[in-house]
């Protein structure tokens, strides 16, 4: 890990002032880098801060949501408190993003052709001539067959897994040193899912991307990704290579999500489940965040949030359990 | 697309046939004709009364009645007023016809220029000052009556500041050219403004609502997160997606463009159809209801038929079914 970072987030808290005036800590005090060709996953439930982080990171928080504290570093540079017409040159461009919904992520009254080559023409000022042509080689990199006749297309006449990739291909369009998925592939078929995953993969290696990949499912972590960020409650709870997190997990929220999951080596009639649900993010506890349902709850996890502590290897666990083995 | 027209168009001519059998059947059920309830010339024999009505042929059967009525429409003959001595209804809608479409479209373009603007904005702003404030005026002007607002710019901006004329077209036929149509726009600006009162209103409602509704939509993200700038996102992703739901409301306003003035033009006493559709109900001239009546419901059909067309010109998911 010489070369230096793409993005870097440090201590980045992004809350949201709700009505009641309770204040939703979505997003709190998260660190985490990405580096060049690397492939880091943030797992966690829904409503873990995981899209949050996201949108943090291109700056598209709408209100009542704001970034209260914490730097976003692309390349060194600072993303936080930079204007929006200064992010328009760096959303798409740098950092590309592939959402949740392909069904509803594109324009319905406008061609896919249009869509492409609007952000190649926003982006790369070029002329419409030749971003015609770049997009349908786009169109042809991501896996479409008759890319002259999709570009005529409109997203109601393509299928979720061809939206998927439309997205892709308009995410790729401006080669960005970023690329966020977030849960790429949760609206689409199994067996669509893997086509999708495997083509984030291969941009990913042509053009040397980071790629920050949101998930909840753990399958899609042991299959793609190097790093895993855990979250919890808006704070990230563990984090470490793949191999860590599957081989010794440290914490017991990450122990209960791999407990959860079937297993083919072990027979057992019923899977593990986390007891209880989320805490809303305007109510967490005044603790750790996973106190209200972790199994070796201790009486101070109650009254303290505890610290992430990381080991020489990189891997870091927020948990009073490994305080003292650090020390 | 053109199949869908086509398509869109055949559908059409069973319903103008279902109005014109509506118009005639409830002109129809309505009491009376042209010869009661008149102060009959006591000289005149009863018995020329019951001629002329069999000359008319009001005693003929109801499907030979209607047959006729049809015979004569689809030559372009609409029949002749019994009221005004039988001129033609054709002459007498025409001279009125102008008048009223000028005022339909001088209010909708104030209505339009008016309320798609201030729905954006409020949109773009919601719960601003200005937001607030709109929604209070659109829900008073909702709730006013046409004739009461009518009265009250009388009263304020004819009377009062005398800036505006309170009634008619034109204040006299001297003046022509520009000259004239200034004088004509001048006396268009309290009846239109009056007419399109509740328009602005809901255009403006909706306008609001659907911006609203597409700016927190997934595509909007999509085209942020391309880096497309506010401007781009609001008035190329988000502008013709709101809009979609406002040309239903404008297929339905058409038909209003004619039928919605005739209160406003009693109040403004405008040589309008209005008044002339009051007029001849009152003096139970059945050939000008029924033309009248007919013109109203073919703008309506007309409004709708327009609204479905221009539907599949703007949202292509409508194109290919």
């Amino acid at each position: 890990m010489t070369n230096p970072a793409v993005l870097s987030v440090e201590d980045l808290k992004t809350y949201f002032y709700l009505e009641n005036s309770n204040i939703a800590k979505a997003v709190d005090r998260v660190n985490f880098s990405i580096h060049p060709g690397e492939t880091v996953a943030l797992v966690g439930e829904s409503g873990s801060g995981k899209s949050i982080t996201s949108l943090s990171i291109m700056q598209l928080i709408d209100k009542p949501g704001k970034i209260v504290n914490g730097s976003i570093q692309l390349e060194g540079r600072e993303l936080v408190q930079l204007s929006n017409r200064k992010m328009t040159k760096i959303r798409g461009k740098e950092v590309g993003m592939i959402f949740q919904e392909p069904m509803t992520a594109l324009n319905p009254v406008y061609t896919i052709g249009n869509q492409i080559i609007e952000v190649l023409r926003k982006h790369k000022k070029i002329s419409k001539k030749d971003a015609r042509k770049q997009a349908i080689e786009l169109l042809k990199t991501v896996g479409f067959p008759r890319a002259e006749a999709t570009m005529k297309e409109y997203p109601h006449q393509l299928s979720g897994g061809m939206r998927q990739r439309v997205m892709i291909a308009i995410a790729i369009s401006c080669e960005p040193k970023l690329l966020i998925a977030d849960e790429p592939t949760t609206a689409l078929d199994v067996t669509i899912q893997a086509q999708i995953l495997d083509l984030i993969n291969e941009m990913k290696k042509k053009f040397n991307m980071a790629v920050l990949l949101i998930t909840h499912d753990l399958g899609v972590v042991a299959e793609y990704a190097d790093r895993v960020l855990v979250m919890y409650g808006g704070q990230i709870v563990e984090q470490g290579t793949k191999r860590q997190l599957f081989k010794s997990a440290k914490h017991p929220y990450t122990n209960g999500l791999l407990e959860s999951l079937p297993s083919l080596d072990q027979s057992s009639d019923r899977l593990g489940t986390i007891k209880g649900t989320v805490p809303a993010a305007d109510n967490f506890p005044e603790g750790c965040r996973f106190s209200t349902r972790c199994p070796h709850v201790m009486e101070k996890c109650i009254k303290t949030n505890p610290d992430i502590l990381s080991d020489d290897s990189g891997h870091g666990v927020r948990c009073f359990l490994y305080e003292e083995e650090e020390k | 697309m053109y199949k869908y027209i086509i398509r869109r168009i055949l559908v059409f001519i069973p319903m103008l046939f279902a109005l014109t059998v509506m118009v005639f059947a409830l002109a129809q059920a309505a009491p009376g004709d042209p010869f009661t309830g008149r102060m009959l010339d006591p000289t005149v024999n009863p018995e020329v009364y019951q001629q002329q009505r069999e000359a008319l042929g009001l005693n003929d059967p109801y499907p030979v009645q209607y047959m006729n009525w049809m015979k004569n429409i689809l030559q372009g003959d609409f029949g002749n007023s019994i009221y005004y001595n039988g001129r033609s209804v054709l002459e007498l809608i025409s001279q009125r016809f102008a008048n009223t479409l000028y005022l339909g479209l001088f209010s909708l373009t104030i209505t339009l220029v008016v309320s798609i603007p201030i729905g954006i904005y409020s949109a773009k702003k919601p719960y601003s000052i200005l937001d607030y404030a709109t929604t209070g005026f659109g829900f008073l002007g909702l709730a006013i009556p046409n004739f009461f607002f009518g009265l009250i710019a009388i009263y304020i901006f004819a009377i009062h500041f005398g800036w505006f004329p309170s009634q008619g077209t034109v204040s006299s036929n001297d003046v022509t050219g520009f000259a004239e149509l200034i004088d004509r726009l001048h006396h268009l600006v309290l009846p239109g403004i009056t007419l399109g009162l509740a328009g602005t209103a809901t255009y403006m409602r909706y306008m609001r609502s659907e911006v609203l509704d597409v700016l927190g939509s997934d595509y909007i993200r999509t085209a942020k997160a391309k880096g497309m700038s506010s401007n781009n996102v609001l008035y190329k992703h988000t502008l013709r997606n709101a809009l979609i739901p406002i040309i239903t409301l404008m297929g339905i306003e058409f038909g209003v463009l004619v039928s919605g003035a005739v209160i406003t033009e009693q109040v403004f006493n405008f040589p309008g159809l209005g008044t002339l559709f009051l007029q001849s109900i009152t003096n139970r001239d059945y050939p000008v209801i029924m033309s009248i009546n007919l013109l109203f419901g073919v703008f309506i059909l007309v409004g709708n038929l327009l609204a479905d067309i221009f539907y599949c010109v703007v949202d292509p998911r409508i194109r290919y079914d």
